[in-house]
């Protein structure tokens, strides 16, 4: 393993974190969307809060040590992305504007009017911006992104792989949202609400699992190199994410929420780093290879320094954070 | 210089200079607001150490609500700033492909290491507000340590970036354009890194204080003027005017070298028209046709300031070619809007001490009992952000037309997507009405503690008697 492939992995180290605990969150504004009028959906609304109150920003940090990573140790692919994927980059920028701020602004709202409306803007978001998020990754996936950033503003992030992408990045997340929320519940003592968002976990993970397979169909047809990557190197993930998928299943039926939470991070994780390992060793699929987008070597070190440094300190503190916001009584209303 | 242009989609240079007005903005816009936002971060956390610190020394139930107030009003803030944070980062690449294609990797180790701060910042931040009750108290109230730490270290970051495009270093870049010999370490240390990184710092101390201070010199104007108001504009205040008598030092010695660094900025600061030693400070004054109308001339301070020397020769616009010259009118007054102002808040300051000396009463109170006092310390917030706002905009637009001092021209950088304007329009709606809930938002809680000092801000969301809690309880 050469350096630059060094960082390529600690770069997606971060996608596949992002897509796990960022997708989590985003996940849990689906359902706050779906949650019903203000009465019917206080209790849900409260267990997102409170689920993912202390912790979206730094789940959201994620995203910005990606873009970060893309542009220290592969400044020409993040030119090439950026430029080329202006649009959808600039919908998730503004998707993220406006859900990060109306979260923060519905908490400290001071009429239930006012918080409905933040409401609306928080959920919304939460849809809009996995699904562009897809619709980038399904771009990059189906060699769409030329390297000199050249390919056309729209149909460069519109072909069937990126509607795949954006599709199945909703689905997932929602799915994943919903076990979060069925295990937080039910560790705080809200049976019901657990029994209520874990039946909603069932059915969006069979909803998901189906929309995959229709996925796996299109990228067929429409990205060739993943396709094959991931008929090789990537298949044992590809069904070890299968697996894991119909595992969580089985457990949401059993109502074993806590244990669903894990097989579904894991058919989430799988499937991403099946995609990453699938197109490797390109950067941008079928145009630039890793090692031809690697910056200056002493960056490349310096990163993975960093990253180090970051194990070291951040990593702890976020742990020792999780550890705090899931202890029983920071999840119980009578705290 | 042609093997800079990295011409991305190969459009006209008339689309071009429209784009990069609009891309210009967009970043004027986003950085201007973010600017605000990250000063509450590196420096609010150290206010409310102090509050926290001598409620937990001094059994001090007020002090301790103070604490407990700011770190949910800077939960509201930092969540802000994470965002239009996040959008920085977009906008590096959506408005400036050219410069993060070219130099990504010379200068991208600094925001790695700026993102670990901010993670730290943001997860401490949440132990902080889920802490109350939770935490023995002494490891509470060091969690606001690692805070501070990362707002200082993330502060570094960021201006070590900054500086490096004011003086590029730590790479060689050869005839074809090719970025050879990086050295990231270099880059970050280069020679305008420390004055800048501590102006900046400072900086962050004064908006900071003056804004909370002027929170509470409005309460008291009101009519409110218990302890908890006097305790919550003395520690900010405190800390503000601290920052605003260092801050002369600290931006001299960052001007200290500009003369031979950046000598079109220098220029247009000093509104130098002629290049000549001795040179005078003007103040006031616009450029007309090349010569400077109006204005109040020093007789050679601008050469004492710039070089500690009368000797130091100032280089005037004369010398400095015509598409290499930044508009000079724009730099000079918002430089010296930013003395006008940063002067000013030292007479604040100063005013301040002097009534606290004279105070009489027991409880220090009696420097309050002034209206005007308090209104000046009102002003006061407002100066601080005009101040910020104008250094900034004289580093930045001074260093025009270069996005990398010398090396690459800010036209060249910028993106040719047309959909720039879109996207500039998009902003400046979206960060207005930011600002406008953000202040509504902040103005209702702090309107329903005055109501209820007590109150724990329940999620009202849900119906009548299904309030719930959310929030740290006690």
């Amino acid at each position: 393993m050469s350096l630059a492939d060094l960082a390529a992995a600690l770069l997606f180290l971060g996608v596949v974190a992002y897509a796990i605990l960022g997708g989590a969150d985003f996940g849990s504004g689906v359902w706050d969307l779906l949650a019903g009028d203000a009465r019917q959906g206080a209790h849900l609304r409260s267990q997102i809060d409170r689920s993912i109150g202390p912790v979206w920003e730094a789940n959201h940090v994620w995203l910005v040590y990606v873009l970060v990573f893309l542009w220290s140790a592969f400044p020409t692919a993040f030119g090439a992305i950026m430029t080329t994927l202006f649009v959808p980059w600039l919908l998730v920028g503004l998707g993220i504007v406006m859900r990060g701020g109306a979260f923060a602004f519905r908490k400290f709202s001071s009429s239930v009017r006012e918080a409905q409306l933040h409401g609306i803007v928080f959920a919304a978001s939460s849809v809009v911006t996995p699904f562009f998020l897809g619709m980038i990754a399904g771009a990059v996936a189906s060699g769409r992104v030329p390297a000199d950033g050249s390919g056309d503003i729209w149909s460069s992030w519109t072909g069937p792989t990126s509607w795949v992408g954006g599709v199945l990045a909703v689905l997932t997340v929602s799915f994943l949202a919903a076990t979060f929320l069925a295990a937080d519940a039910q560790r705080g003592g809200r049976v019901e609400l657990a029994n209520h968002i874990g039946g909603r976990a069932f059915w969006s993970g069979l909803v998901t699992g189906a929309a995959a397979l229709a996925a796996a169909v299109a990228i067929e047809v429409d990205a060739e190199t993943l396709a094959s990557g991931l008929h090789t190197r990537g298949l044992v993930l590809v069904i070890g994410s299968a697996a894991s998928g119909l595992a969580s299943l089985l457990l949401l039926r059993r109502r074993r929420w806590a244990l669903a939470r894990l097989t579904a991070v894991a058919a989430v994780g799988a499937i991403v780093v099946g995609w990453g390992v699938a197109q490797y060793d390109w950067i941008l699929v079928d145009e630039l290879t890793i090692a031809e987008a690697a910056g200056a070597r002493p960056t490349l070190i310096g990163l993975v320094i960093v990253f180090l440094v970051a194990a070291v300190t951040a990593v702890p503190a976020l742990i020792w954070l999780f550890v705090l916001v899931n202890q029983d009584d920071w999840q119980s209303e009578h705290h | 210089v042609g093997y800079l242009s990295v011409q991305y989609r190969g459009v006209s240079p008339i689309v071009a200079a429209e784009e990069l007005m609009a891309a210009r903005y967009q970043m004027a816009l986003s950085l201007g607001y973010h600017i605000i936002l990250s000063c509450f971060g590196v420096a609010f956390p150290a206010m409310i150490y102090v509050v926290h610190r001598r409620g937990l020394r001094h059994d001090d139930a007020e002090a301790l609500a103070l604490a407990k107030k700011w770190g949910k009003a800077s939960a509201v803030l930092f969540a802000v700033g994470a965002v239009s944070g996040t959008i920085l980062s977009f906008e590096m690449g959506l408005l400036w492909p050219g410069l993060m294609s070219t130099y990504g990797d010379v200068i991208g180790l600094p925001f790695a290491m700026e993102g670990i701060a901010f993670f730290i910042e943001a997860v401490f931040l949440g132990i902080y507000l889920y802490g109350w009750g939770r935490l023995r108290p002494e490891v509470h109230l060091r969690t606001l340590l690692p805070i501070m730490v990362a707002g200082l270290f993330g502060t570094f970051c960021i201006l070590a970036v900054n500086a490096w495009m004011n003086a590029p270093t730590g790479f060689t870049q050869l005839a074809d354009g090719t970025i050879t010999d990086v050295d990231p370490v270099a880059a970050i240390f280069n020679d305008a890194l420390w004055p800048q990184f501590a102006h900046m710092w400072v900086a962050a101390f004064a908006v900071t204080g003056f804004i909370v201070a002027a929170v509470y010199a409005v309460g008291m104007l009101r009519g409110r003027r218990d302890r908890s108001h006097r305790l919550g504009f003395t520690v900010p205040f405190t800390f503000a005017v601290i920052a605003a008598l260092l801050q002369p030092l600290i931006g001299h010695i960052a001007g200290l070298r500009l003369d031979t660094q950046q000598p079109s900025k220098l220029a247009a600061m000093e509104l130098a028209v002629e290049t000549e030693d001795h040179a005078p400070v003007v103040l006031g004054g616009v450029l007309i046709d090349g010569e400077v109308r109006g204005g109040i001339e020093i007789p050679w301070m601008a050469s004492l300031l710039a070089g500690n020397s009368f000797d130091t020769v100032i280089v005037g616009l004369d010398d400095i070619p015509d598409d290499e010259e930044p508009p000079a009118n724009i730099v000079h007054w918002a430089f010296q809007t930013m003395i006008g102002a940063g002067t000013a808040m030292i007479a604040i300051g100063g005013w301040w001490f002097w009534r606290r000396r004279r105070d009489t009463s027991t409880d220090g109170s009696g420097v309050f009992e002034s209206p005007w006092f308090l209104r000046s310390a009102v002003v006061a917030a407002a100066l601080a952000v005009v101040a910020l706002e104008a250094g900034w905009t004289t580093t930045e637009v001074g260093r025009q037309p270069w996005i990398v001092y010398g090396l690459m021209r800010t036209e060249d950088a910028v993106t040719s997507n047309p959909g720039v304007w879109v996207s500039l329009v998009v902003m400046i709606a979206i960060y207005a009405s930011m600002a406008v809930i953000a202040g509504k938002v902040l103005l209702g809680m702090s309107r329903r503690w005055r109501e209820d000092p007590a109150s724990d801000l329940p999620t009202p969301y849900g119906p009548g008697g299904e309030l719930v809690t959310t929030g740290p309880a006690r």
